[in-house]
């Protein structure tokens, strides 16, 4: 079992998936799905603990050795991202059921937790992966089936968002793979380490520098990184609400996770900061966290709001991994975990309002404040974490950030990120300001508080953002681990 | 499609050979050319063309879609289950080599099962993606 434990992770998963595409409807599908989440963010803790206190998993699938046979390689950093994206998903799952049954027809539901689970697969296939081609092979299982659930939202816009998503993320995959492609055809190998050991030597290759640029390119596509963010809003908007809640909080951040681990495992360090990458991540970092945060303004629907607030999101983290220094990418670590406590509980706290009164534009929910007060509560919570008030997890990830720019004596971005708080604050300010200090709606005044079983997750969720928020020495510690089991070394 | 005579006695006639052709190439894909994925094509492509000579509903009689799901699922899981099944006999996760006395034998068993999987796998979605767009429009 102790042996198999990287390999359980993905394979559980798998197997369920198929099985829950044959179920007779009813609540038998959501209840798999149940159970493989919840084991799976078992192992993956038992990962993580392992991985903390005996070092590196090395698994050979079929029992060939690397670099010939595929190997799963697990150090910290994928052992948290892992941790991260199973924790996430068995969060989610209690509160799929009544949303679930709600947004989905009763006909669909055995093929939507099919897919989630191929989604959730797929992300802990990347996650878990040292093999760059088999990397691809997970990334195009996760896409796929999250296209289909996408798709499966509530109104006939999640079609055309889902077809721009996939438009997109084929894109992305395509230039992912065109980059393995040149980088294997100058190396001759795909197992991370191997290319690890073999690309210092063919690092100023033409060849090599543009499989570079496509692959993160490409999985910038997938990361929804300013200016390569245009499906996200849309994908974001019109899924199912679980859905959005899964994807925000986990599928960009296994995108990031692949991006870190390339830039500095992968590819020799210093390769960052000799070519523009670095510059063009802090540039795509500013750009994103000020524009998205100004769009996100303007929104009139609660989720298109946050979805435009987590492109911004996303920019802290690339302005974490541009400055390249083992601070910035502590930084970027602590904040991909904390964005996905604080997004979790946001984007649950306004599915538990559309699973009331059916839509969640600024119109929709006025007043709703005073009707739904623990939902109301979770919002606000959400919202200082995504501000960064002082005793929220945003807090942490923001001051990290803020010391890594003052490191580098990046002034321009210590001020974009505080500015990008402000922002933050006059957004959130919005969706407070109609939930609460607008006066109740005739339509309104008859709504209950969300059941239980919608507020239980987000609150676990809430929880957890003040828990991280006051003790930051797990995710600081785990991140800074992290950042060194990728060999970043200060510029 | 009631009058192409021609054409029904032709499909006739070569859908049994497409068939056969599916199987060789399914089971002799580890010595030659070939393997689940092709075989699952080939098969899937004798339907399509029943259906295409015969009409969807003569078709879908053949295969219902709960039948094609089932099959979808259950290559899915053969192959999946084959790596479980080396997880019990104590090798990694789809290590043949565990699954027979000799290596060469259990490489062989192996290959031959996640084959059949893929096979079944692929041939069962070929046709629920044909049935899905053919199937468009129809009441």
């Amino acid at each position: 079992m102790q042996d198999h434990l990287s390999l359980l992770l993905v394979v559980i998963p798998l197997v369920a998936a198929p099985v829950a595409a044959v179920l007779p409807q009813g609540r038998l599908p959501w209840f798999v799905a149940l159970m493989v989440t919840s084991a799976c963010a078992t192992l993956a803790g038992m990962q993580l603990w392992a991985v903390v206190h005996d070092g590196v998993i090395s698994y050979e699938l079929g029992g060939w050795a690397p670099p010939w046979g595929i190997e799963y390689r697990i150090d910290v950093v994928n052992a948290f991202v892992a941790l991260i994206v199973s924790g996430i998903a068995a969060i989610t799952l209690p509160y799929a059921l009544l949303s679930v049954e709600k947004e989905i027809p009763d006909h669909q539901i055995p093929l939507f937790y099919s897919a989630f689970l191929l989604c959730f697969a797929g992300l802990l296939g990347i996650t878990q992966t040292g093999d760059i081609f088999n990397l691809f092979v997970f990334l195009e299982i996760s896409s796929l089936s999250s296209y289909a659930l996408i798709s499966l939202g509530r109104r006939r816009q999640a079609l055309t968002s889902a077809y721009q998503y996939l438009i997109m993320g084929t894109l992305g995959a395509t230039f992912f793979l065109i980059g393995v492609g040149l980088i294997y055809a100058q190396t001759g190998t795909l197992n991370m380490m191997d290319l690890a050991e073999r690309l210092p030597g063919v690092s100023g290759l033409k060849t090599i520098h543009t499989g570079f640029a496509f692959i993160m390119i490409g999985f910038a596509l997938k990361l929804a990184l300013f200016p390569l963010h245009l499906w996200l809003p849309n994908a974001y908007t019109y899924a199912p609400s679980v859905i959005t809640v899964f994807l925000a909080s986990t599928a960009t951040k296994v995108a990031l996770y692949v991006m870190v681990r390339i830039l500095f495992t992968v590819f020799p360090n210093g390769f960052v900061t000799a070519t523009p990458a670095a510059d063009l991540f802090v540039l795509s970092g500013i750009a994103g966290i000020l524009s998205a945060s100004v769009y996100a303004i303007y929104q009139v629907d609660v989720k298109r709001l946050l979805a435009y607030s987590s492109v911004a999101q996303i920019g802290y983290m690339a302005l974490g991994i541009g400055f390249a220094s083992a601070m910035g990418v502590t930084a970027a670590i602590i904040h991909l975990f904390n964005h996905a406590l604080m997004k979790g509980a946001l984007f649950m706290a306004v599915g538990a309002i559309i699973y009331r009164i059916g839509a969640c534009r600024m119109e929709n929910i006025e007043g709703l404040g005073r009707q739904m007060p623990w939902t109301f509560g979770a919002i606000v919570i959400g919202g200082l974490s995504l501000i960064g008030v002082p005793g929220t997890a945003g807090f942490i990830s923001k001051w990290y950030l803020v010391l890594a720019a003052l490191e580098q004596q990046a002034w321009i971005s210590v001020v974009v990120i505080l500015t990008g708080s402000l922002l933050a604050m006059v957004y959130m300010g919005k969706v407070i300001e109609a939930l609460y200090f607008k006066p109740v709606t005739e339509t309104n005044i008859v709504v209950k508080e969300a059941p239980m079983l919608l507020l239980t997750p987000t609150w676990i969720l809430v929880i957890a953002n003040i828990y991280f928020g006051l003790d930051a020495e797990f995710t600081v510690g785990v991140a800074e681990h992290a950042a060194r089991a990728l060999g970043v070394v200060a510029k | 499609m009631t009058h192409n005579l021609i054409l029904r006695l032709v499909s006739k006639t070569v859908i049994p050979l497409i068939i056969v052709f599916a199987l060789y190439v399914q089971f002799h894909g580890d010595f030659g050319p070939g393997g689940g994925f092709q075989a699952g094509v080939i098969l899937g492509s004798s339907i399509i063309l029943y259906a295409l000579v015969f009409g969807l509903d003569a078709a879908e009689k053949v295969f219902p879609s709960t039948i094609l799901r089932l099959l979808a699922s259950l290559g899915v899981l053969l192959y999946a289950g084959v790596g479980v099944v080396t997880l019990y006999l104590d090798g990694n996760y789809l290590e043949y080599t565990v699954l027979a006395d000799t290596q060469i034998a259990g490489q062989h068993l192996g290959i031959l099962l996640v084959e059949l999987g893929v096979g079944i796998a692929v041939f069962a979605v070929m046709l629920i993606i044909f049935f899905a767009f053919a199937g468009r429009g129809r009441p």
